[in-house]
């Protein structure tokens, strides 16, 4: 009896959160070059999406931002307080700096608690439905950046 | 966190859940009355920053948790009160047989502890599965199992407002390391650590919520999100599918390896059980 309940818990767990991923995760991530703090070519071929990005951002489940940030985002009412807030990132930062930043922070800050999004390896006891994907794909880490470089105002 | 929150199934059959409601409905009244048990017990040092989760709840919910009447984990301590009168098994023996109530006692608070020819920590569940299989001769309950959880809830009950107080045994020493290692080793797709958000950020918020130091002060807990009683290990698991990390398995030694550090952590510390959520 209960090996069958166990059994049949383990194997669908990994189904039902695998169905969740889906759509925002990649397979083996593009390669990048970093230059200096930041990484300055695009990781897709076509521009990503200020508003596109601003609902990723939005999102607890897919970008997780508001988790541990806030942002100019008021429908959202329960942000975090564990990190800066994202406005004004555009005036910090540059383009190619934010891409580095929420590709991997942990190239700036290795003890940095910001995930690293476009990351594979290094990582321990991932959740089978998550191995070996990244948490953004390239066009979702694309459309990210293009509305943080909108957040002007602090 | 919020990322892996999911309705979860009730273990109550319907006509139980439907019971609770006039003790739900009852709750204003409740609060209007009732005034808040003291959170008493361990004399705690000026010095001593460490906080129950009870602590960082609003007023309602404390009072919701101090208030037996209003508590929704006392329908499963009453009905632990009943399994634990009756005989169960090949050995058609009850828990009463050879317990007394007064003998539990101090027991949850205590708990993991290495039970006698063996050499591994089990925790208060895993101890009661201990009887039901060697003393009973019964089948092995469920994980999360309305009889595991209400049998351990009653059974924790008998320790509310007494300090944590794990065993003094030097062959727990490895497995409160192991479990320590596991707190602070950054894990899953996310990549945190249990000590990054508990130590390093407790009191802040996570999205809505504010984090707890993760203290288990009050398990088997009533968690409204869960609309159920759960155990300290469901709230583990909750934590590692959160950062998307790979759940141990019920069985597996790393959650009673985590449970030995945190009560560790906790000593002193009142015993709450069974606490309230949210
Ligand atoms: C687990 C918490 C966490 C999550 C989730 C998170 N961050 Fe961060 N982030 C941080 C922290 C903490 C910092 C501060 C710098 C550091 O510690 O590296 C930071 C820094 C940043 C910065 C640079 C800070 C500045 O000066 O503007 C940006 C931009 C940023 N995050 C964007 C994002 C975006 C976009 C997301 C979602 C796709 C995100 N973060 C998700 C924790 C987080
Ligand atoms: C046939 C007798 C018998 C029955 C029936 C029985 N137990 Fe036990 N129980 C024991 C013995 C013997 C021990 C070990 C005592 C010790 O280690 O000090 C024990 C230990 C325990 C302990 C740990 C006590 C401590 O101080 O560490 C708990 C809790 C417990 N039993 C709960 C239960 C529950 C709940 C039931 C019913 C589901 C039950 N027992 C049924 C004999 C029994
Ligand atoms: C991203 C931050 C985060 C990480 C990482 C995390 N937790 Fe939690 N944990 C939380 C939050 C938030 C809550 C409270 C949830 C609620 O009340 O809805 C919580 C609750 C708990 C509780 C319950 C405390 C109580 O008062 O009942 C325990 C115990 C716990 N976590 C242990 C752990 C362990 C062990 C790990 C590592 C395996 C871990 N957590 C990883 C955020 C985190």
């Amino acid at each position: 009896m209960l090996r069958a309940s166990l059994l049949a818990a383990l194997l669908l767990m990994p189904l039902a959160t695998a169905g969740r991923a889906q759509g925002t995760s990649a397979g083996t991530p593009v390669s990048y070059t970093v230059v200096d703090d930041a990484i300055p070519r695009p990781l897709t071929a076509s521009p990503g999406d200020a508003s596109r990005g601003r609902a990723i951002v939005a999102n607890r489940s897919v970008g997780l931002c508001l988790l541990c940030h806030s942002g100019p985002i008021p429908e959202e009412r329960f942000q975090g307080t564990l990190a800066p807030s994202l406005g004004g990132a555009g005036t910090r930062w540059s383009v190619a700096q934010l891409r580095l930043r929420i590709v991997d922070g942990s190239r700036l800050n290795p003890d940095t608690i910001m995930p690293p999004y476009y990351r594979t390896t290094g990582l321990v006891r991932v959740a089978r439905a998550f191995e070996g994907k990244t948490i953004l794909t390239a066009e979702q880490i694309e459309d990210v950046v293009a509305y943080l470089a909108t957040l002007k105002e602090q | 966190m919020k990322v892996s929150r999911s309705k979860s199934q009730s273990p109550l059959t319907l006509p139980e859940r439907m019971r609770w409601r006039p003790a739900l409905a009852l709750l204003p009244v409740v609060f209007a009355a009732s005034f808040a048990m003291a959170q008493a017990g361990a004399d705690k040092s000026a010095s001593d920053t460490r906080r129950s989760g009870y602590q960082d709840m609003g007023a309602a919910l404390q009072k919701m948790q101090d208030d037996d009447t209003a508590n929704p984990g006392m329908l499963y301590v009453q009905l632990g009160e009943q399994l634990w009168a009756k005989p169960a098994g090949a050995a058609s023996k009850a828990c009463a047989d050879c317990h007394s109530v007064a003998d539990m006692k101090g027991v949850a608070a205590r708990y993991p502890a290495i039970p006698e020819n063996s050499d591994r920590p089990i925790d208060l569940e895993g101890r009661i599965q201990l009887c039901r299989a060697s003393h009973q001769q019964a089948e092995r309950l469920a994980p999360e199992s309305r009889d595991l959880l209400s049998l351990a809830a009653f059974v924790a009950r008998q320790s509310r407002g007494l300090p944590i107080a794990p065993p003094d045994d030097a062959r727990l020493a490895p497995f409160r390391s192991e479990g320590e290692a596991i707190y602070r080793r950054r894990q899953g797709q996310l990549n945190l650590s249990c000590a990054i958000c508990h130590d390093d950020n407790a009191g802040k918020k996570l999205a809505g919520v504010t984090i707890p130091q993760a203290h288990p002060t009050g398990y088997p807990i009533y968690r409204l999100e869960w609309q159920a009683l759960g155990s300290l290990k469901r709230r583990l698991r909750n934590c590692l599918v959160g950062i998307r990390a790979e759940a141990y398995p019920y069985e597996a030694v790393d959650y009673v390896a985590l449970e030995v550090f945190l009560m560790g952590r906790a000593k002193g510390m009142p015993f709450e059980a069974p606490g309230v959520r949210p």
